[in-house]
Formats: structure tokens, sequence, C-alpha cells
């Protein structure tokens, strides 16, 4: 690898890009296993069991989730500063809506709404789980009436219907940053194909509206549940 | 009495080229580096001669009024390049694309130059294609040829619609290698004002700075001149806004020879005027005449009812109109030669029978190539017995896949769909055979001031060939200069810098600054423009397509008139030390000005219809050939060169006699 | 028609500049952009005001010298057109129109209309070329066959006219579009070969300490191309310059 490639526009570019597949990529699997909550209580709480007490994902893979969000909203801000400063003086008049989608243009502000959003859920997950297993020592998983806390506690959560329309629209602004996002990724990584490109087009389209909306249908299914 | 050396080599015409090489002078490597070469314009033969001095080690300066050398007017070319590669086995050979040059220009180019141009334009090619220029190619993976401008063979290079603009690109990135290594300092924004001469040769330029208007002084050991041609001295060309004939003009005026400046080129296809406000006319390629039928109403009511928009051409039966080319050349028809072409067009438009409202427009119709494509479609295809909607659904599908692009540009500009109306076509100035007069070894008068591409006279006669400008344009930068210069260039590897305190320097830019102080404090009350469409308008009627006696004088004195009054009453806003576009403007058409009387004067002068110059006194009286041009070897078989006397009508002529040892003089037919 | 026309003045690059307001009256709609424009400086002329700077030269979409930033895009609001062949009939009677010169720290205005673009000449120079010097002895050019595709695709990418668009109409100012056409063009090509991993480490280098923006994907700038270059190229760039990054020692 060069010793410019991290310094160039195009090094970034790709680095933004691949953060960005491995977000996704957890994204998906985050999807996948919480929407087993809506499925099965039971294989839900056997599952986030073995995802908070495992040691590969505890020590490994979590510092490194953490690690690609903070590169991704880091680099992501960076450049964006540095993208605004390449126009000091801006048009009078400009119509960007004609050239360019919105997700497009303002993926700063849908990332930003979505770091914002990851604020609250590491708040209200994230943290007391943290807190639970490693300050108060308490690695069962177990809650006062003897089963499995996880999916509880989940449910819990989304008794507070203000709670319920935040994390809804939180998921729209993930699903306009992911519409830009899913495709944007193989631009960036050089992936461009006349044949195939329309596929990844789709297939992030899709992947963009699913999982957010799975998300949606998560959070208001634990709302109506929980009452 | 004559000073006009050729230099042309001795032996056999094919041998000359390479026995002149062998015989010049070379300048030694570690002596290049301290040698300076200035080249003016970054053209197909600017850049191409900028870019392979720089490679041979001479350090170049390189100048250009665009702000970029990738936008010299050569970007606009479309058709192709001409090449004698025979690649495609139909019979072509160095002889005769020598031959088909020097028939397509009627007989008034210099055979020797020809010849050599012939010789290396394979060797352009090779070196495109090395550059990285995409030329258009066979699923086999070979150049793709195609035929142009009525020759009988396929030699035409070409990279789509584009090929001017790939060939520059070529020739920008061998000078961005160039300037990026310090062999060539660009000075983009920079105009040419004059040429600087000491001890009777050419050793540096005064170029103003466009951006702040400083006058610079540049010393070299040699200056070339590649700065296009002298069209816009019509004000409506397909020239760019920009071309302009200031620094052939100079030199012109501080000896350099200016040789037939009434060789002009009027292209038949190009879009019609459509008001007064029209800045520039556009060229469509002339292969649209291999599918076009050319044609105007018989009937002056049908003009009349089209005009006023109460008739639609496609109502005209095929009895109701007049394929004029088609009636008056039968075996050639539509596919005569540019000038012929534009001529009968003229002719037509003259009697009234133009189709647009200004009077000035012959239709170009594609109804039966788009039936007969259709036909030959369905037929491919397997269609049984297709319908009429379906024939012609097919056959505008294979008009579009062969001039989509133009089609295209056609309708942006006219706002009418072409495949269902016909185009309106009329000619307009695209191309000057004259320039300054040169040598052999592209030298002019001037001892150290060298003239390349457009800006000489020497290859295309009175009449250039299609795809023929782009192959000179390169020869000349590419391959002819960067050798002949040398043999100049030997005897100053002791000469050392050429410094620019010199009183010379200081005369030149005094004068200069001195010209244009003047101009810009005349403060009168009308804009350059309008003083450029009056001559403009004076050389169109009197100057153009046909030219008689009486109009030519006319037009002397009219222009000397407009000369008086611009120098009167011009108003140039704005100031000196600055960007001023109209300053710009104004030193340009102050030079049109004077070339345009000169440009009347040698078509006073040359009586006798030669290519792209029409005398009406100098035409068939009888036969079947009756009312074509008449070509007068006996009296005119000559290059008129003209000298500076201080006014373009005391100009005076030089003749260099044309021989032709190799090629037969014969009348051109194309009944 | 009848139009009132904002246009940017800004007397020279220190200048802080402003839009002017001129009302224009019976512009042909069959006149060009800058045709209109000669109309509009021709009465400033004749009122002894100064005329509009603007950059143009050809005036028929091939040159890339006319640029203009028209009612908030880039050549205006045609499609696949330079300004000097956008006509007036695009636009309505009566209508306000904005004309301001691209907007980019590394294109600043030199005066009116007119930037400077020279930051394009210096990736040319950073390795926009194939190294062959000019010789009477080149390869015949039929020795190496190049596929049709591919040489489709350089002559697809080489169409860049390098006026600027892209960066102008780019919310970043990238100039990503620009370098890609070039560096496409000869990575298509064998005869491009020999440079090809340097010429994009290098071009990009250049791009960068230009300050031009980062490319976000956002695909205006093909939209806005006046020879619809393609977005396929700056992935293709991306991935030359990845390949070359890699490989590097």
């Amino acid at each position: 690898m060069s010793k410019g490639f991290s310094k160039s526009s195009v090094g970034k570019k790709v680095l933004m890009a691949l953060s960005g597949f491995f977000l996704m990529f957890f994204l998906l699997q985050h999807f996948v296993i919480n929407f087993l909550s809506v499925i099965d209580a039971n294989t839900f709480n056997e599952v986030s069991h073995f995802m908070g007490t495992n040691g590969l994902i505890q020590f490994i893979m979590q510092p490194v989730l953490l690690f690609g969000v903070l590169f991704h909203l880091g680099m992501g801000i960076y450049l964006e500063l540095k993208n605004k400063s390449a126009r000091p003086i801006k048009y009078a008049m400009n119509k960007p809506g004609e050239s360019a989608s919105w997700m497009s243009r303002n993926m700063i502000i849908t990332g930003i709404m979505v770091m914002l959003f990851l604020g609250l859920h590491f708040y209200d997950f994230w943290i007391p789980e943290l807190n639970t297993k490693y300050i108060v020592g308490d690695m069962t998983g177990l809650s006062v009436d003897g089963g499995f806390r996880y999916f509880e506690e989940l449910q819990h959560k989304f008794v507070d219907p203000i709670r319920v329309i935040i994390y809804v629209i939180s998921f729209i602004f993930l699903s306009l940053h992911l519409l830009h996002g899913f495709q944007s990724a193989f631009q960036s990584t050089g992936f461009n194909h006349n044949k195939y490109t329309p596929i990844i087009k789709k297939l992030g389209n899709l992947y963009a509206i699913i999982i957010p909306l799975g998300f949606i249908v998560i959070a208001i299914f634990h709302h109506l549940a929980s009452h | 009495m004559s000073t006009l050396d050729s230099k042309i080599p001795e032996g056999p015409i094919k041998d000359k080229w390479t026995k002149h090489k062998n015989d010049i002078n070379l300048v030694n490597p570690a002596n290049k580096r301290h040698i300076d070469i200035i080249v003016v314009g970054t053209g197909l033969a600017g850049g191409a001669a900028a870019a392979s001095l720089a490679e041979m080690g001479y350090k170049v300066k390189s100048f250009a009024y665009q702000d970029s050398p990738r936008r010299a007017h050569s970007i606009a070319a479309q058709g192709g390049i001409n090449a004698a590669k025979n690649y495609q086995n139909d019979g072509d050979s160095i002889y005769r694309l020598f031959y088909d040059t020097v028939k397509g220009g009627d007989y008034r180019s210099r055979e020797a130059n020809v010849y050599r141009l012939a010789e290396v334009s394979g060797n352009i090619i090779d070196q495109c294609v090395a550059q990285g220029v995409p030329f258009a190619r066979e699923y086999g993976g070979l150049l793709d040829n195609r035929s142009f401008g009525g020759v009988l063979v396929s030699r035409t290079f070409y990279a789509k619609g584009q090929t001017g603009q790939q060939l520059l690109l070529g020739a920008y990135s061998a000078m961005c290698r160039q300037i990026g290594k310090g062999k060539i300092t660009m000075y983009n924004r920079h105009e040419m004002m004059d040429v600087v001469l000491v001890d009777g040769k050419a050793r540096g330029i005064i170029a103003r700075n466009m951006i702040t208007g400083e006058i610079e002084k540049h010393s070299a050991h040699a200056v070339v001149i590649a700065s296009g041609g002298y069209g816009n001295v019509f004000f409506l060309s397909t020239n760019a806004m920009g071309s302009n004939a200031s620094a052939a003009w100079k030199i012109h005026k501080k000896g350099a020879y200016f040789a037939n400046p009434c060789y002009t080129q009027i292209h038949p296809t190009c879009i019609p005027r459509s008001g007064d406000f029209q800045s520039k006319l556009t060229l469509m390629s002339e292969s649209l005449r291999n599918d076009g039928r050319i044609w105007v109403p018989k009937n002056m009511d049908d003009v009349m009812a089209i005009r006023e928009g109460k008739k639609s051409p496609t109502e005209l039966t095929e009895d109701e109109r007049d394929y004029y080319l088609e009636r008056r050349y039968p075996a050639f028809g539509n596919l005569v030669p540019r000038d012929v072409a534009s001529r009968a067009a003229k002719e037509r438009c003259d009697a009234g029978y133009g189709v647009n409202a200004t009077g000035e427009a012959v239709y170009l119709d594609f109804k039966a190539a788009i039936n007969r494509y259709g036909k030959q479609k369905a037929h491919l295809l397997g269609v049984e017995n297709p319908n009429d909607a379906k024939i012609i659904e097919l056959g505008e599908a294979v008009i579009e896949e062969k001039y989509g692009n133009l089609f295209q540009m056609y309708e942006k500009i006219i706002d009418e769909n072409p495949y269902k109306t016909p185009m309106m076509i009329y000619p307009a100035v695209h191309y000057t055979m004259g320039g300054i007069w040169c040598d052999y070894n592209l030298m002019t008068t001037i001892p150290g001031c060298y003239a390349a591409g457009e800006a000489n006279f020497s290859d295309h006669g009175a009449n250039r060939l299609g795809a023929s400008a782009l192959m000179q344009g390169l020869a000349d930068g590419y391959f002819v200069l960067p050798y002949t210069i040398g043999d100049y260039l030997a005897d100053d590897i002791s000469t050392g810098a050429i410094p620019t305190d010199s009183p010379e320097f200081d005369a030149a830019a005094k004068e200069v600054t001195e010209r244009l102080e003047k101009l810009i404090n005349i403060k009168g009350t009308k804009s350059v423009d309008y003083f450029h469409k009056k001559l403009g308008e004076v050389m169109w009627n009197n100057v153009g397509m046909a030219r008689n006696a009486k109009g030519l004088t006319e037009a002397m004195d009219e222009i000397k008139q407009i000369r008086e009054d611009f120098w009167k009453d011009v108003r140039i806003p704005g100031g000196m030390n600055e960007l001023n576009p109209e300053l710009e403007k104004a030193t340009r058409v102050a030079d049109f000005l004077e070339l345009g009387e000169l440009f009347a004067k040698d078509a006073l002068a040359r009586e006798e219809s030669c290519g792209g110059h029409f005398r009406e006194e100098s035409v068939e009286l009888d036969g079947e050939q009756k009312g074509e041009a008449k070509r007068n070897d006996k009296d005119f078989a000559y290059v008129a060169a003209w000298e500076y006397k201080g006014d373009p009508r005391d100009a005076v002529m030089h003749k260099e006699e044309l021989e032709f040892k190799d090629i037969e003089l014969k009348q051109r037919s194309y009944k | 028609m009848n139009l009132t026309l904002k246009v940017w003045r800004q007397k020279n690059a220190n200048d802080k500049g402003g839009l002017e307001t001129y009302p224009i009256t019976g512009i042909s709609e069959h006149a060009s952009f800058l045709e209109m424009l000669d109309v509009l400086n021709e009465q400033l002329i004749n009122d002894g005001k100064e005329p509009v700077a603007f950059d143009h030269d050809c005036r028929e979409g091939i040159c890339g010298t006319c640029s203009l930033y028209i009612n908030g895009e880039a050549h205006g609001p045609d499609r696949k057109v330079t300004t000097c062949q956008l006509h007036m009939r695009m636009f309505k009677d009566g209508e306000t129109v904005y004309i301001e010169p691209w907007r980019s720290k590394s294109m600043p205005v030199i005066k009116d209309l007119i930037v400077d673009r020279t930051a394009f000449e210096r990736i040319q120079q950073a390795g926009g070329f194939i190294s062959v010097n000019t010789s009477g002895n080149t390869q015949d050019a039929n020795a190496l066959p190049i596929a049709k595709p591919m040489a489709d695709k350089a002559m697809d990418a080489a169409t860049c006219i390098g006026c600027g668009a892209c960066v102008a109409t780019c919310k970043n100012s990238s100039a990503m579009l620009f370098v890609a056409a070039k560096v496409s063009q000869y990575s298509y090509l064998p005869q491009g070969q020999v440079e090809r991993k340097q010429r994009a480490l290098n071009m990009v280098e250049q791009m960068d300490k230009e300050g031009f923006g980062n490319c976000t994907n956002t695909g205006a700038c093909e939209v806005e191309c006046p020879k619809g270059i393609s977005l396929e190229f700056i992935a293709r760039l991306n991935r030359e310059y990845l390949g070359a990054s890699v490989a590097s020692e």
C-alpha cells in the first residue's frame, strides 16, 4: 500500500466505503437477531445470551464495531467539512435537486441523525448491558424470576410511545442514509459494471427499505405486545 | 525580380524529402538546450511542433490566447484525417494521396510539399495511436476507415465525429508531458502582439498577458507561427470566436509575404443563419451528403408558402422539387466537391429559391435514404411486406446510427426534427487555403520565422480536400518543422540567449503599447462587433463564393472606408491593464480590416476561377461545361505572394511559378 | 422574449463582486445563450458601460471554453449541451435568469464570469499522457489490435472537453469525473499500460493538491456533463487507484 493512500481523497473514500460495508453487515446480523424477538422469545433470548457472553464477540468484535462506527462518523464529518471548504463562495441560485437525489446530497444529515439515535440506543441497551455485566458483574443473563432477561427488557423499552416514535423516525433516516450508502459503497470501491450495477442498485434499495422497515416492525410489535 | 526561393530539393519527387533530411544541418543534442523556440498557437500544428521540439531538447515557449492549449480550434474538426496507409487494400498509395490532393487543390499547390505531406501521412496515424488517440476500430481490432470528400479510396481515419478533438488532445497530452518536465513554458491567455526582428532575423515576440494587460517581451532563436486561418475576416464562419489572423498579419507587416489570400473554402453543409444576432455558423460533417439529397422548390409560390409557414416541405411532391445538384451534375450528383456544391446553393438562393426567412437555405433531405435503408433492413430482418411506418422506423434507426450526433446537434440549434422534415443547410466560410508564404522548410521570408498548419499556404492549393487539414497540421508539427528548423538553428548554437533589453525589443514593445493606447483612446460611438459585422458583410457579398472585378474593386474601397471609420469611431470600454475582451477583439478586427483589403486585391488580380476562388468572368462559355469554373493555367499557374508596403492596396505581388512535373494538369469535371 | 438577468460582476480576482440586474428585451428564442449575452454586451457598450466578461470560443460545444452556472445549473437547464449550445427557447418569456461563474476554491474567478481552470492543466501535466516521443519509426498503427469495445470505451472517456461543469455542479467541488475520464481512457488502451499505475497515483495526488473536494458519488457530475461522461469511469479510477496503491512499494 502506498504511503499516501489514506491521505488521498480516493483512499479516504475507499475507507469510508469499507467501514460502510462493515456497518451494513453488522446491521444485517443485528436485524436478524432482533427479528427473532418477533418470531420466538426463547430463541431470541438464547442467541442474545450467546452474543452477550461470547468472549470473541464481546472483546474483539465489539471494540472493532465501535471503532467502525466512530471511524465512519469521524471521517464523514471530516470529509464534509473539507468538501464544504472547497467551495467558499456559494451559488446565489442553485438547483442541486436537478442533478442529484436528496439522499446523496444529505448523507451528513441522515448520518448525524442516525448517530444521535445511536446515542439513545446505547443509553437504552448497551450501557445498561455493560453495567449489568461488567460493573455489577452479573454474567448470568437471568432476570429475578429465573428466565433470560433479554426479551423482557427489550419489550419493556417500547412501552413508551414517544420512544417508539423516535425509533421509527430514526429508522427512516437510516433508510435514507442506506438508499445512497449501499450503492455508493460499491461505486467507491470500484464496482461499477453495466450488467451488475443495476442489480446492486435494486439490491441496495431493497436492503435500505426492508431492514429499517423491519426494525420499525420490531419496535411497533413490542410496543403493541407490551400493552 | 522575384525574391522567392522555395528551396525545393533536387531529385525525383519521391526522394526529395529523404534526401533533404539527409542533407540538412543538425543541432547537437547538447546545444539544443541552449536554443529557445517560440511557438504561437497550440492547435494541431503548433501543439505538435511544440511537443516535438521540446522532446528533441529545445527550450520551447508556447503561446495560446485560450486558457488552455487544448481549446485551439483544431478541436472542432469532425470528419477525419487522411493517410495513405492502404489498410483497406483498395489501391491507395502515397502517390494517389499526393495526386488527389494536388487535383483537389485545382493544381495551385506546390508539388514537392504535397508529396511530402502524403509521404508522412502514415507516420501521423502511427504516432497518434501510440499516444493513445482512440480512433474508430473494426470488430477485428484494426483501425477503421471511411471514404471522404468524393475520393475513390477509403483512407480517412476517424474518432466518431470528433476526430479533431482526439488528435488535438493527443498533441496536448504530448505538450503536457513536456510542460510538466519544464521543457515547454506555457503561456496561456497570452496574445502575440508583434514579432521582433533583430538584424533581420525573427528573434522574439511581444505578447500581451490577457489577464493583467501587461506587455511582455519574449526572445527566442526562432519563431513559429501556427495560429490558424483567417476565416473570421467574414465575421460569420465556422471558426471559433477568437480565431484570428493577427499573428500572421503582424509577421506579414514585418516582412513575411502573404500568399494567395483569396483561396477560401466555403463549406456547403452548415446550419443556416437564423437572425442578426448570429455570432457564428455551425458546420455539419459533409458525410451527410452521402445520404442526403439537396433540393429547393421548383415553383416560387411554394417557396413563398414555405417561408410564410403556410406549407411544409414534406407536402411537396417529387415533381415540385428541384434536385439541382442531381440535375446539373448527373455523374457526381450530391457528392460534387465542396466549392461546386456551395456555389450551386448560392445560385439557387440568389435566384430567390431559398427556403427560410433569410432566403439563404436549401433542403438536405433524408427521406429517400430512410426509405431505402428501411427496406434493406426489413429484408435483412426478414420482415414480410413491411408497411410504410415500419420501413420508416427501421430506416430512421439506420440513419440515427450513422448520423445521430449530427441530427441531434441540428435539432438543438434549429428546433426541428430532421428525421421528419428535411434539414436546412447553407454554405459557410470554413477554411482558408491561403496564408503566410513559406519555403520547403516552412520558413517565411523572414529568416527564422516559420509558418505551420492553416497559417501557411503550401499544401492545399486553391481548394482543400476533406480530412486533409488535420493531416497537414500534424505533418507540419510532428514531422516537418522539427527537422527543417534545425537546418536554420545550426548556425545559432553559439549565439547564446537573446537579450530582451535591446533597442529592437524596446521599440516593438513601445509600438504595441502605443497602438493599444490609440485604440482605447478613440472613445468613439460604435462597438468592435459593429465594424466586424460590416466588414463581414462586404466580404461575403463581394469576396464570397462568386467574385467579379467590379465587386472586388468596390470591396477594396469599402473595406478601406470601414477601416478608417473604425480608427475614428470605435468604442472600447475598460482599460488596457486588465482583462478586456473588447480590446482583444479590437486588435484582431483592426488586422482583419487590413487583411480583407489584401484579400480582395488578390482575388481581383487572379483573373481565373480555380478551386474556392470563382471569378464570374472566367467560366466555360459553351459545351457540356458551360457556366462552370474555368481555370487558366497558362497565365495563373503561380502562387501570388504579397509583400507589405504600408497599405494593403499597395502590396506588391511576387510570383512563385508552380511546376507540375509529376502530374498532368486537367480541368475538373463533375458532369 | 424579455428577460431579467442577474449577472455576477467582479472586476478582478481581488474584488468582492456581486450580482447586477439587467433587463433585456427582444431576444429571439432561436438565439443561443451566448448570443443573448452578446446582445446584452452590445447594449452595455452603447450605454457606455463595461460589457460582461465571459469565456467562450468555438461556440459549437467542443472546445470546453464556455462555462456559466445558469439558474442554478451548470451549462443551464438543458442536458448534454454546453452553454454555447443552450438556446433561449429553453427559457420562458419574462423569466429571471441567474448567471454565475463556476464556484470552486480551485477555480477562482478572474473577472466577472471567467474563472481560472489551470488546476486542470496541472492535473493533466502530472500524468495525463503516454510517454512516447515523436518519431517517424513508431510501430505501425495496426500492429496492436484493440478490441472494439475497449476502443469504444476509451473514446467515450476521451470525449471530455475539460469545461469544469463537473466541479461546478458537484456539491463537494470534486474533480473526479475529469480525472477519471483521462485515467480511464489510457487504462483501456494497450499503449497506456506501461504507466498505468503511476498515472493514477500521480493524477490523483495532483488533484488533491489543487484543493478539490472529495467525491461522494452523488452523480450530479454525470447528469450535468455536456458530454455525458459516465460515473462508471469514476468507479474505474477508484479501482485503478486502489490497485496502484496496493501494488506500490
